[in-house]
């Protein structure tokens, strides 16, 4: 029988991190999430033609969603999970509200204007692992067909009420915070086969039935992006540009043409990684991806030294959603899979995901600092 | 047994837990590999491919667009061209903060406040990277304000675009319409790549329904620039193919001679071929000028012509709805002739008054006849005759018979938003009451429908459409105003060929010969109501006027048109067709409170006749 001590794990660490253990900051997440956040500063400042107030407008954004970082990271791991199904019920209920009043923007409705403007799809971004997490906890795991069942429904809900929006590449990044949940909660492998198999049947149906014409047309153009050198095609053919012409050594901090000459589209948003190529060549975008593995790989330890099933899948859901965030920015960029609008988490210009992000690593810098000592 | 109570293990579930962690980390390796090794094969492997092609970047990609084609009426005269102009455009991608360079823009004088929303929802539908016309048609003031101004607007730049031109103005507007910006919702519709660099788009009438045709396909040009984005020099491309001509069936002199004829009234002019459909004349008064909309007219301007008491912007050759009046006794003449239920020699006593058997109201005519036989009641316009006429024949049988000549239904001409005027019987009177005691037929509206009269609505293009039905003997083409598009590039022209209506009526050949004498007794006869305006013509005409209560008078109140303001004054209708040996032409007029269809409306189908006859002459 074990003694559960509640003494708070960050007492042990002598004096000197005092502060950084008594506001719940995991010091070597903190680490990883500044570096990369400078990198995203100074690739920003090169994609904006050194304008100095959009930087600054950035780093607004970036000091708010530190805010929330330190927000979340004082809440203890039992008082989010007791909160976890009301926080999805309600982020539900505003993604429905979007589909009836919401603002457009770009064309597509994403927007809840409730004072400020918001997506809500962004508290689903949490608000689904947490649900998920909070399914699972009690229960023996692996989980049962039941439970798998209730977990696919629970994902399926805000996906389809965010690909009707429509937004495919937040729906296709909230089925993967779905799947790893499942995936972490030790689904088997028999079910695993039989999820790619369905997925790989259904391809076509989505691509009679499902898709946008417009849709349609990013993936035709990744196979051949010269077919409209003026229309879809010409971000890839640019963004592919930018990074081939970086080299291994990249042509140096706001001397990358293709960025600086304007030929990147979005360079400052969704193709930023691109200009990053373009500048640091590929020892800067292996640094940058090397950075991201550091956190990723981080928040996975956060995980599995986590001490309840709740806090081991919550964190384990928000590290690998945040490597996949990575993932398809950079295989988009790079030209290996189609034109999904996602952003490149932390760097990309625009802070409606950052005060997500920086939330989900509060809630694992509380997981790994509220960890209770257990003595034998 | 032992399998169904599962307990929870934590130790297991622990472990499993590690395990799952550390396939998911060898997953996202492999996944990040996959980037690292693009990544190689793109900046080490293909470094020379692409460095090369950044080198070569200073080629950039601008769209060109496609010349909007021409447009001629039938003997070849330009109706619409393209002449340069300047316009202010707007690429987002390289402003800082477009509000604030709106904002100044407006400050300069060179874009309205007012417009400012409108443009921000339309530089916010178009891609980043796109030039956005935001102000059409600069003058050279506004040019060389902008010009000193230039460098305070990065991002934005003066084009020399073409612009439309119609040479002969507010004559033919109702006809061609007009082209101006692209609105954000119409950008929803289109192909964003196809229109990059297209500044107007058509908006009404022809330039609309045949906006594809005209527009073209976009090309685009390679240019060099420098180090700092400026053009430097064109290297090629592919260019743009310029959109399809377009040759009309409208003859422009007789379309002016109708627009002038009508004299700043309102009112409208359609006349079509009898054998083809080819609509020649079009035309509806008052009108505006095309020009200025196309240059580009501010929002205030637009809100005055919209909210005009003459409404300019109505087309009322296509859109307006008008009681027919006697214009439709000819028509009807033909029904009760093909049913049989008149005789046409046997003549009628007219008092200037008609009661139903059995009832006191008198239905009056415009004056006291005496005895008229069906000739007589067409070339006077004897109100008793068709009264008489159409209690015998019924209201089911007068509307089946209108309807064969196109009335009642859309006449399916090539521009969008025709009205299809209505033509009563018992069944439409039962749909459109709620209240019992409206839904039942009166013979007293049998009887004012045979003289066009109550619930009967019709477009002068309808009328005009039934005049070419009767002057090529129950054979209907469908009205249209295009007979072909020549190919700009080749000069290669393809026509259409006319296309035959199905609700052809076939009525005997002497039934045509009576009614078609009677008209043309109308205008040649010295008891005709048109005879002034049939007065000295080279030509053999036949036709038929009409005056259309707007109000209704009672009965026993004396019709004075001095105290009736101008507005309540009954319209003035005329439809003809000419030569009739061999119809060559069909007029429906309209002047609204015009007071006298063969006054009023009957000159004016005799000018536009005699201008096109003229023309045709060898």
């Amino acid at each position: 029988m074990s003694v559960i001590v509640s003494s708070r794990y960050g007492k042990n660490l002598g004096t000197r991190n005092v502060l950084l253990s008594g506001l719940h900051i995991d010091r070597v997440l903190f680490i990883g999430i500044t570096a990369i956040l400078l990198i995203g500063l100074a690739a920003l400042y090169s994609a904006i033609d050194q304008n100095n107030a959009l930087v600054v407008n950035q780093m607004v954004r970036i000091l708010a969603a530190i805010g929330a970082m330190l927000i979340m990271a004082q809440v203890e791991p039992s008082f989010l999970r007791r909160i976890a199904p009301w926080v999805y019920l309600i982020g539900l209920i505003l993604l429905s509200l979007v589909m009836l009043t919401g603002d457009v923007g770009k064309g597509a409705q994403r927007w809840l204007n409730i004072g400020v403007r918001f997506q809500p799809s962004e508290i689903m971004k949490l608000g689904l692992p947490l649900m998920l997490a909070w399914l699972l906890h009690d229960r023996p795991l692996p989980p049962s067909f039941g439970m798998i069942v209730a977990s696919l429904g629970l994902t399926f809900a805000p996906v389809a009420l965010i690909a009707l929006q429509p937004d495919l590449g937040t729906a296709i990044l909230i089925t993967l915070t779905g799947a790893t949940v499942v995936f972490l909660a030790g689904i088997g492998v028999g079910y695993i086969i039989s999820a790619v198999m369905a997925a790989l049947i259904s391809l076509p149906v989505l691509w009679y039935f499902v898709m946008h014409e417009y849709q349609q047309q990013r993936v035709l153009t990744l196979l051949n992006p010269d077919s409209d050198p003026l229309g879809a095609g010409y971000h890839i053919i640019q963004s592919k540009i930018a990074i081939g012409s970086g080299g291994v050594f990249g042509r140096g901090w706001l001397n990358g043409s293709q960025g600086q000459l304007e030929f990147l589209p979005e360079r400052s948003t969704d193709f930023i990684f691109a200009l990053i190529g373009e500048e640091f060549g590929l020892l800067g975008a292996l640094a940058t991806l090397l950075i991201y593995l550091f956190i990723v790989g981080r928040g996975l330890v956060i995980a599995a030294t986590a001490q309840d099933t709740f806090s081991r899948l919550l964190a384990g859901s928000i590290s690998l959603t945040f490597f996949f965030y990575v993932f398809v920015n950079t295989a988009m960029v790079t030209g290996l899979i189609p034109v999904v609008g996602v952003p490149l988490p932390l760097v990309s210009a625009g802070g409606t995901s950052m005060v997500t992000l920086l939330a989900g690593f509060g809630i694992l810098m509380s997981i790994q600092t509220h960890r209770k000592l257990l003595a034998r | 047994m032992l399998a169904a109570i599962r307990i929870k293990d934590h130790w297991a579930e622990q472990r499993l837990f590690t395990r799952r962690v550390i396939i998911a980390s060898i997953i996202a390796l492999s996944l990040i590999s996959l980037v690292i090794g693009r990544l190689t094969q793109l900046q080490v492997l293909e470094y020379d491919y692409f460095s090369a092609q950044s080198q070569g970047n200073r080629i950039r990609l601008k769209p060109v667009p496609p010349t909007r084609g021409l447009i001629f009426d039938r003997y070849g005269t330009v109706l619409a061209e393209n002449l340069p102009r300047y316009q202010l455009e707007l690429t987002k991608e390289q402003i800082f903060d477009v509000d604030n360079t709106l904002a100044r823009l407006a400050e300069l004088g060179l874009i309205e406040a007012a417009n400012i929303d409108e443009l921000k929802d339309l530089i916010q539908s178009h891609r980043s990277f796109d030039a956005v016309p935001i102000r059409q048609q600069l003058t050279e003031v506004e040019v060389a304000k902008f010009a000193v101004n230039r460098q305070l607007f990065p991002g934005v730049e003066i084009q020399a675009r073409l612009a439309r031109h119609y040479p002969y103005g507010a004559s033919v507007a109702h006809a061609l319409g007009y082209v101006s910006g692209i609105s954000a919702t119409e950008l929803k519709k289109l192909d964003k790549t196809d229109y990059a660099g297209t500044a107007l788009i058509g908006k009404v009438s022809l330039e609309h329904t045949y906006e594809l045709d005209l527009h073209g396909d976009v090309g685009h040009a390679e240019v060099l620039v420098n180090a700092r984005g400026r053009v430097m020099e064109i290297l090629g491309g592919e260019p743009a193919v310029p959109g399809q001509d377009l040759i009309l069936t409208l003859d422009i002199e007789s379309q002016i001679e109708a627009y002038t004829a009508l004299n700043g009234r309102r009112g409208a002019v359609v006349a079509i071929e009898p054998k083809t459909g080819e609509i020649l004349v079009f035309a509806s008064s008052p009108a505006f000028n095309p020009n200025t909309i196309s240059a580009g007219m501010s929002r205030k301007e637009f809100d005055a012509l919209q909210n005009d008491f003459d409404l300019p912007l109505f087309n009322r050759a296509l859109r307006g709805s008008y009681p027919p009046g006697s214009v439709i006794k000819p028509i009807l003449a033909l029904a009760a002739l093909h049913h049989d239920t008149v005789d046409p020699d046997r003549r009628v006593l007219c008092r200037g008054y008609y009661t139903l058997p059995g009832m006191s109201h008198r239905y009056r005519d415009w004056k006291v006849h005496g005895l008229v036989d069906m000739h007589a009641a067409i070339e006077q316009s004897c109100d008793v005759y068709f009264y008489t006429m159409a209690t015998e024949l019924g209201i089911d049988r007068m509307e089946q018979f209108l309807r064969r000549f196109g009335l009642g239904t859309k006449t399916g001409i090539d521009i969008a938003g025709e009205k299809p005027g209505l033509v009563p019987s018992k069944a439409w009177k039962r749909a459109a009451f709620d209240n019992r005691q409206d839904q039942v037929w009166y013979p007293g509206e049998t009887v004012i429908t045979a003289i066009g009269q109550g619930y009967l609505l019709a477009t002068p293009l309808q009328l005009a459409h039934a005049t070419a039905t009767i002057a090529n003997r129950g054979e209907p083409y469908r009205p249209t105003l295009l007979r072909g598009f020549v190919d700009p590039v080749t000069g290669m022209a393809e026509y259409f060929e006319p296309t035959p209506m199905k609700n052809a009526a076939v009525i005997s050949d002497e039934h045509w010969q009576r009614i078609i004498s009677a008209m043309t007794a109308v205008l040649g006869s010295r008891s005709g109501t048109a005879r002034a305006a049939g007065l000295n013509a080279s030509f053999k005409m036949a036709g038929k006027s009409g005056t259309a209560q707007v109000f209704s008078i009672a009965q026993d109140e004396e019709y004075d048109s001095e105290e009736i303001e101008e507005r309540k004054r009954d319209h003035a209708l005329f439809i003809a067709f000419a030569p009739v040996e061999d119809p060559a032409i069909a007029v429906a007029v309209v002047v609204e409170n015009g007071e006298s269809g063969s006054r009023v409306a009957a000159p004016i189908a005799r000018r536009v006749m005699e201008t096109y006859l003229r023309n045709l002459a060898p």
